[in-house]
């Protein structure tokens, strides 16, 4: 605002003391503008660090290091009749001795000093290969698989050549054949659609999300299948029928409550009564789905109940003046009209549902499952748990993945978010 | 068969509906007037039997495997197995279900054998019986309600009693949740108390569960005290708030009377994100950044940082928070009305003169309760302790040092095994006990106040 | 130097205290208030009036600069007080509201002590020296405010808890209190029941010997009883200026005509 040194002279003119204190509270006005932008300023910076040491970090994980040799498939290692099982190790370190004839002799140590270089999972890729074309027996094919996680690191630069041996997880040695190889046209690092494809694995490198995006799905449809058509009823009797006693004041007061109970707590419930009392399996997105649908509910409910209140009364009463009954209104007039904010209020449920982590971990969705759950009743993890293992995991490799899992799972809530707000948009009217 | 068993129901409900229809479409054409449409008598047909049989199913599915169970373990041989403590009985009961479903570990010994095939003997017999019974009173019910129809059958009368029934089972659903939390923490805090005295509890300041400890000695070990894990719980809040509480007063203050629209375009949708991020995501921003920053920054100054230092998880609970208690000021701000400020502004007082004076007092009601449901969140957050704090509990209130948490306690004393009579499971449940009963508290207070202020000013 | 307009202006009795020309003000796309001239007398009550959504608030709430506290509203045109535009970059509206004071529509009290409430000007102006001033500044506010007798034995209490005739009168003594020379009233009755209208009437015609006051009222009734000149609104347009009597009696404007008969409004 103005300085007032300068005060023009008439009737806003004052003494010099006055003057002098306008000053100072200007000067006070200023101190609190200033602590409020620092305040936002210092939120803004928050977010942006998280933003950015995730994405940072998880960009490393887009890509994934693969290692592509030609590979003679020996039928002395590998024969039909014993299919699935075979030499298909020996056979992948066949083909890179193929590349450094002078290790051919090499002891055994030296020899899997050279195969780390390949994935674990290389050899069954191979096998599934094989399985599935047993005709392949005694050709040579094009295998591109991924390289294990140091080497992978080594690539992306995420292990440093000027740290001493001794400090780094490949030795001069392992660099110097992985130089080689990449001067030979045969390391190539494509888009890592395994990070959505693949399944967990102890493996950074083969590590992927298909088992927690999958169990996350199952979850997600158990708890709106339970919470959308509980919360909607619950929502429509408290709004539209309850009557004013002391027993919907006490549900009123519940549901209040029950909103901000803490998570884990829920976690303790569906651990003492859904797997102790009622004996349902363990680490099942049924049960995660169950435990989620009781958080969600009071979301539900009150967004519900929000949006039955916006639509006014005059609807109600002209639909009633032409004979309608209570019922009829109410499914008929008041609840399409809420539907937009229903739908709103219930995603938005649902996408705090998707980040939840704490019970799931009571309820085992934090296990080690290398396959995707078929049904609501296997085993498997959700996406949140799966972070949560992964960045529990020491393997260097994990967390690069973690920050891509978070990113996925922002994604997400993004997504989600979005669509309330777009709802929201649409179809909002005021009355 | 579970799910033949739905089809049959479904298909039973929809034939009701039709049969009701075309029932209600004969009568009409006799020249009759019905109480009630057409509609209505079909749904009345649809839901009478669809709700029993649909509650008998799930009654079914749940009671199966604990009754099935008991039989067997009823069939065993004498001293096999009634002998034994409850952790075996359940270790041979998992082993007579995975020999039942075909994955046989070694040589079992022929009684559990001949268990398992009794079992999957049952099983089947149970879901054959479950059809029968489905079919049975769903075709019952379906000729009940076709009975029914006339002309002066109030049909939609039943439909609507029936919806209204519905929707107040829903309601009750709250009620039973609770009643449910209630039950299983209590229950189990009671077995606890059975093995660790309630002074014990409550009292003592030592807390050290992870020690194996034989069931005679638990008492004079005195190791389940939990005055360390709720003063480190406490230390974290602190922290917390510490940061959120001037950073989500201070802009909320700020987006309220001084920005600008656009920048208060730009930062709603921030806080908002800040607001949905899912804790697991600020739990690994603990450990991934500001742990590292917080004891590298120490460490250059020359104080000696902990790992997981209660900054970290306080500090990153902290930014949490923020959007939690800007929004909450935010609200109780707005609620000032208007009148108010433009009195204090038509006297001639500068906006922040307005806002320290009058604006803020009027709403310290609505943002003390929202700060009291800030507390009950960090005090009952989970994930960003478990992946940023400690595990031991220690008495100290160095926010520098690890400390360990409620809920960090609850999530390790359960992740893994989970047999529900050892010292160590059951105090996760007299922790969660105690973590409801303080959350309940401070919530009940700051819902109240809350509503209490927005009365004040409606 | 700076006083000099002030010493003058106490000699000329019913000097011109406002003058405002070519008034243009804009809510957004909205043209509230059209090309509005008017000169507001010193010692005398004008009133606003006009039918709901005319602009007359609007209008009101130029001359103190309450609009600069809504984001999306512009004034233009020139008004000046004391022949000193307080639209001047120069001008802080701070300093201009202390001079033109300002009462609302609903009597707004502040959740503090009766005391408090009306010493709230003084305190941050800095217009009482110690305690005892401010005590003397109260009390005289209060009696101008006409409501000292009955809340002198309970300053402490708060201002909330008054009835809704006393704390209208309580914003009086408050705005009072910091010497405005300019008193404006938003409806200052319409919150009111009879008896408190008729008390709050007789007060603004007590003020009126000391200061120029500007009420805006829907209350033809009320404009006629206290106020000496009248100036009537119409879409944004004053359409009418002038002593009260000749408004009333013989209107020059047939949309004013219109307004007073009751056909309009």
């Amino acid at each position: 605002m103005t300085d007032m040194t300068a005060s023009p002279s008439g009737a806003l003119a004052t003494d010099a003391r006055l003057r002098a204190r306008l000053r100072q509270r200007k000067r006070k006005q200023v101190i609190l503008q200033g602590l409020g932008l620092g305040a936002i300023s210092f939120a803004g910076l928050m977010l942006f660090i998280l933003v950015a040491s995730l994405v940072s970090t998880g960009y490393k994980a887009v890509t994934q290091t693969h290692l592509t040799v030609e590979v003679f498939v020996d039928p002395q290692e590998i024969s039909v009749d014993k299919l699935p099982r075979g030499g298909f190790r020996d056979v992948l370190a066949a083909a890179l001795i193929k590349e450094f004839p002078d290790m051919a002799e090499a002891g055994r140590k030296d020899l899997r000093a050279l195969t780390g270089v390949y994935s674990n999972g290389a050899q069954f890729r191979l096998r599934d290969m094989i399985v599935a074309d047993p005709g392949l027996i005694g050709q040579t094919v094009t295998l591109t698989v991924p390289v294990s996680d140091p080497f992978d690191q080594l690539q992306k630069d995420l292990i440093k050549r000027e740290t001493p041996q001794a400090q780094r997880r490949v030795d001069d040695r392992q660099i110097a054949w992985f130089d080689t190889l990449a001067e030979r046209g045969m390391i190539s690092e494509p888009i890592n659609w395994g990070l959505l494809t693949n399944a967990d694995s102890r493996f950074p490198e083969l590590a992927g999300l298909k088992g927690a995006l999958v169990g996350s799905f199952w979850a997600l449809l158990v708890c709106f299948a339970i919470s959308f058509p509980v919360g909607i009823g619950a929502a429509i009797y408290l709004e539209e029928f309850a009557p004013k006693n002391r027993m919907s004041d006490i549900i009123e007061v519940n549901i209040n409550n029950l909103a901000a109970v803490p998570s884990v707590v829920f976690g303790l419930l569906a651990l003492a009564v859904f797997l102790g009392w009622f004996g349902l399996p363990r680490s099942a997105p049924l049960v995660g789905g169950m435990t989620l649908a009781l958080m969600t509910m009071p979301t539900i409910i009150i967004s519900t109940r929000a949006a039955l209140k916006a639509v006014p009364p005059s609807i109600r009463e002209a639909a009633l003046g032409v004979g309608a009954s209570r019922h009829q209104v109410v499914f008929g007039h008041v609840l399409p009209l809420a539907m937009p904010g229903v739908m709103t209020g219930t995603i938005i449920g649902l996408a705090q549902a998707l980040g939840e982590t704490a019970p799931l971990l009571l309820i085992g969705m934090n296990a080690f499952i290398t396959s995707a759950p078929g049904t609501p009743l296997d085993s498997a993890t959700a996406l949140p748990t799966q972070i949560f293992i992964w960045a529990d995991s020491p393997e260097r490799g994990f967390v690069s993945r973690t920050s891509a899992a978070i990113l996925v799972l922002l994604g997400f809530l993004v997504m989600m978010n979005g669509i309330a707000i777009y709802l929201r948009n649409k179809f909002e009217r005021s009355w | 068969m579970t799910s033949i068993a739905f089809l049959a129901l479904f298909a039973i409900s929809i034939i009701g509906y039709v049969w009701n229809i075309t029932a209600v479409n004969a009568i009409r054409k006799g020249g009759n007037r019905l109480h009630s449409l057409g509609y209505f008598h079909g749904m009345y047909a649809f839901l009478v039997s669809f709700i029993p049989v649909f509650v008998v199913i799930l009654l079914w599915l749940l009671l199966q495997g604990p009754v099935i169970e008991w039989i067997v373990a009823g069939g065993l041989p004498a001293g096999e197995y009634d002998g034994l403590g409850t952790g075996e009985q359940q270790l041979v009961m998992a082993e007579i279900k995975s020999i039942a479903r075909g994955t046989i570990f070694g040589e079992p010994e022929e009684w559990k054998i001949a268990a398992a095939e009794r079992l999957t003997r049952l099983y089947t017999l149970s879901s054959r019986a479950m059809l029968i019974a489905v079919v049975a009173l769903g075709l019952g019910l379906m000729f009940l309600s076709r009975s029914k129809v006339s002309a002066e059958f109030r049909a939609r009368h039943g439909v609507e009693h029936i919806v209204s029934g519905l929707m107040i089972f829903c309601a009750t659903t709250a009620v039973f949740v609770t009643i449910g939390i209630v039950a299983s923490l209590l229950f189990e805090t009671l077995k606890f108390f059975d093995k660790v005295s309630v002074s014990e509890f409550l009292f003592g300041t030592n807390w050290e569960p992870q020690i194996p400890l034989r069931e005679d000695q638990v008492a004079a070990e005195g190791a389940f005290g939990w005055l360390p894990v709720i003063l480190g719980t406490l230390v974290i809040t602190a922290v917390a708030l510490f940061i959120a509480v001037p950073v989500g007063l201070m802009s909320a203050i700020y987006l309220n009377e001084f920005a600008p629209c656009r920048l208060r375009a730009v930062v709603k949708p921030a806080l908002e994100i800040l607001a949905g991020v899912p804790t697991v995501v600020y739990g690994f921003f603990a450990v991934l950044t500001v742990a590292p920053a917080i004891r590298a920054f120490g460490a250059q100054i020359g104080i000696d940082v902990a790992p997981n230092t209660a900054l970290a998880a306080g500090g990153v609970m902290g930014i949490m928070l923020i959007p939690f208690i800007s929004s909450f000021t935010d609200d109780a701000l707005s609620a000032v009305p208007r009148t108010l400020s433009d009195g204090a502004l038509g006297l001639g007082a500068t906006r922040a003169e307005m806002v320290t004076t009058v604006l803020f007092p009027a709403a310290i009601p609505g943002i003390v309760g929202g700060v009291l449901l800030a507390v009950s969140r960090a005090i009952g957050e989970t994930m960003i302790v478990v992946m940023a704090a400690g595990l031991i509990a220690k008495m100290t209130l160095n926010p520098l040092d690890s400390v360990t948490t409620v809920t960090v306690q609850i999530v390790t004393l359960l992740i893994g095994d989970t047999s529900f009579d050892n010292p160590k499971t059951l105090a996760a449940f007299a922790l969660g006990m105690m973590l409801f009963i303080v959350t309940l508290i401070i919530n009940i207070f700051a819902i109240r106040i809350v509503r209490k202020y927005r009365e004040a000013y409606d | 130097m700076y006083d000099t307009s002030i010493s003058e202006k106490t000699v000329t009795q019913n000097s011109i205290k406002f003058s405002a020309r070519n008034v243009q003000v804009h809510y957004g796309d909205t043209h509230a208030i059209k090309d509005v001239s008017v000169d507001i007398e010193d010692k005398t009550v004008t009133a606003f009036i006009g039918p709901s959504g005319c602009g007359k608030s609007t209008f009101l709430r130029c001359l103190n600069r309450m609009n600069d506290t809504i984001d999306i509203c512009r004034v233009e045109g020139d008004i000046r007080l004391d022949g000193q535009d307080i639209y001047d970059k120069r001008v802080d509206p701070v300093q201009l509201r202390a001079k033109v004071g300002m009462v609302f529509q609903k009597p707004n009290p502040f959740p503090k002590s009766i005391y408090d409430n009306v010493a709230y000007g003084p305190k941050i102006h800095g217009l009482a020296r110690n305690k005892a001033d401010l005590d003397e500044i109260v009390e005289r506010a209060l009696r101008r405010g006409a409501i000292w007798d009955e809340v002198k034995d309970r300053l402490n209490e708060p201002g909330t808890g008054l009835s809704g005739g006393q704390q209208q009168r309580l914003c009086i003594a408050r705005a009072v209190a910091t010497e405005p020379e300019v008193l404006l009233m938003d409806e200052p009755c319409s919150a009111l029941d009879p008896i408190a209208t008729s008390q709050v009437e007789e007060l603004m015609d007590e003020l009126r010997k000391n200061y120029s006051l500007v009420i805006v009222t829907h209350s033809m009734q009320q404009a006629a009883r206290v106020s000496q000149k009248t100036a009537f609104f119409h879409l944004g347009n004053l359409v009418e200026f002038g002593e009260t009597g000749q408004i009333f009696t013989n209107p020059q404007d047939e949309r004013t005509e219109s307004y007073i008969t009751g056909r309009i409004g």
